[in-house]
């Protein structure tokens, strides 16, 4: 017998749901089977915590006396950006500190950026804001430099353009040399594997068909309770299909809104990748309502089931090659080492499975105590048969004088 | 009883032109491992060695380092737990085995000081800067 949202939260309002996190439905689904575990478990949690570089703060500082539309502002030496109305501005999570030598001398160390800033946001610190405009008549202010924190500004809330990758791609490198890339220190001759997904409790991949996520899913961002507002850029609902390895290193994104004011860098961290750059670490938690059997069976989805492509960032992957030196699973990653070309490559992970079953458990507390209700999609994610696609950048060669 | 220690050997220009490191072994029975080396004739360098052998002979190497204008640091890395999340983005590179993952269920992260070797290659590499180079 299907339960209906309502149902499961009016469980939730009166302290009787029954949550379990994506770790522990695969052992009720083993043992009970997916009838009875259908009919016992209302909500399975889920969660992931790694890099997520399309991340950032919208901010509107409250206005200054006399009023100024600010053009060009930089919080910490960081630039934001600010095309947009008087106070409002946007701080980008990978933006480099203006004084940040970058790679110059290769690998950087890249010790402060947006990502650093939206730390020192949260942690409640004060930080330098710099500020200039061209001046108006309703606006004729022209220069600001103050300290400030959260709690001074008016609004600031975390804008993700792209979260919560469904699935990743494995890096390995059959290069020569030592890589510095986005998912680690890569060391040459397939020196190691890093890897960057929860697996078994990453919330896309226990609703790997976009069933229950959706526009309007409330969820656990940073801490607090976000939402998410539409589907991630690069949003590949084709990369999916778990059996016949058709799994890209992508699959579905989401795109995440939540009040910074109520977030806690226990669980979104700044984060320096030497030799490609500054990002954040975003703790993400989404509840699985079990509205149905079909739901539970892929939120009951195991480490073993799910496979992740791996590929070379010593040289394809910069340029686009198709290939795949093949698929391992995230059982097999988990347990230290893979199997590849006939060597046993030692594997590491960046994104923290401790972390993410720390914010599932959060989150199951949550709603069990009637603290986090589950809200019904306003709009599902495109999914495959939709015909969304994802793509690379078409270009078009521009000559002087055409 | 044997001891052993990483330490940070910091050669001024007029030291790095003798065989110093010989006479460790010679005179002292100290067994050294070069784990990092910065040295150039007639400059300054550092020396990453860590140094093995008998408690009585290790104080006398030490003396005799310090005699010929060496100056000595010891060095440790250091875990902050508090910055660390457990990511695992440490645990094929570091050499020694120091970091690794204690739990393959629960996927945590630990640190073994003593198999630390103090090449200091989860310093840069950990995305939180948790692990840090102290005195």
């Amino acid at each position: 017998m299907p339960k209906t949202f309502e149902e499961i939260n009016e469980k939730i309002r009166k302290g009787e749901a029954v949550v379990v996190t994506a770790e522990e439905i695969i052992g009720i689904v083993e043992k009970d089977g997916l009838k009875k575990a259908a009919k016992e478990v209302d909500v399975v949690t889920t969660a992931t915590f790694g890099p997520m570089c399309s991340s950032g703060a919208m901010l509107n500082i409250g206005h200054t006396t006399p009023r100024m539309k600010i053009s060009k502002a930089w919080l910490n030496n960081v630039p934001v950006y600010a095309g947009l109305a008087a106070v409002d501005f946007y701080l980008g999570a990978t933006e480099l500190s203006e004084t940040d030598p970058g790679n110059t001398n290769y690998p950087g160390k890249f010790n402060y950026g947006g990502g650093h800033v939206i730390q020192d946001l949260i942690d409640k610190k004060d930080v330098e804001l710099r500020a200039e405009s061209y001046g108006t008549s309703e606006y004729p202010r022209k220069h600001l430099r103050s300290w400030m924190n959260i709690n001074d500004i008016n609004e600031c809330v975390l804008v993700n353009f792209r979260n919560a990758y469904q699935n990743y791609n494995v890096a390995v490198n059959e290069g020569n040399e030592t890589i510095y890339t986005y998912l680690g220190v890569l060391k040459p001759n397939l020196g190691n594997a890093n890897y960057c997904s929860a697996g078994q409790l990453s919330p896309l991949l226990n609703d790997p068909y976009f069933k229950t996520i959706g526009i309007g899913t409330r969820i656990f961002l940073g801490g607090t309770q976000g939402y998410v507002f539409w589907n991630g850029s690069q949003h590949d609902p084709s990369g999916i299909k778990r059996e016949g390895k058709t799994l890209k290193g992508g699959g579905g994104t989401l795109s995440v809104v939540g009040d910074m004011k109520q977030m806690s860098s226990k669980y979104i961290k700044a984060v320096s990748m030497l030799g490609y750059g500054v990002s954040l670490s975003v703790g993400i938690g989404v509840p699985i309502p079990i509205l149905n059997e079909e739901i539970l069976s892929h939120a009951a989805v195991r480490d073993e089931e799910i496979l992740a492509p791996i590929v070379d960032y010593g040289h394809d992957y910069a340029l686009n090659k198709p290939n795949r030196l093949g698929y391992t699973s995230y059982k097999q990653l988990k347990s230290g080492r893979i199997i590849l070309k006939n060597k046993e490559v030692p594997t590491g992970s960046l994104s923290s499975y401790p972390k993410a079953l720390e914010i599932a458990e959060l989150l199951k507390k949550q709603i069990a105590k009637g603290e986090f209700l589950l809200t019904e999609k306003v709009q599902p994610l495109p999914a495959a048969e939709s015909g969304y696609k994802f793509r690379l950048f078409s270009e078009r060669s521009v000559k002087n004088g055409n | 009883m044997e001891t052993k220690k990483t330490v940070l050997l910091k050669f001024s220009k007029d030291v790095s032109n003798k065989p110093v490191m010989y006479g460790l072994t010679k005179h002292y029975d100290i067994v050294f491992n070069i784990l990092k080396a910065s040295i150039d004739l007639n400059k300054e360098g550092t020396l990453l060695v860590e140094l093995r052998g008998q408690k009585e002979n290790f104080d006398k190497a030490l003396s005799y380092l310090k005699e010929n204008k060496i100056h000595i640091e010891s060095l440790k890395v250091k875990r902050d737990d508090e910055k660390c999340i457990q990511c695992g983005a440490c645990v094929t590179l570091c050499p020694s085995g120091a970091l690794f993952v204690s739990d393959r269920k629960t996927m945590s992260v630990d640190f073994d000081k003593e198999k630390c070797i103090g090449c200091e290659v989860c310093v840069a590499a950990c995305p939180f800067r948790a692990m840090k180079i102290s005195l």
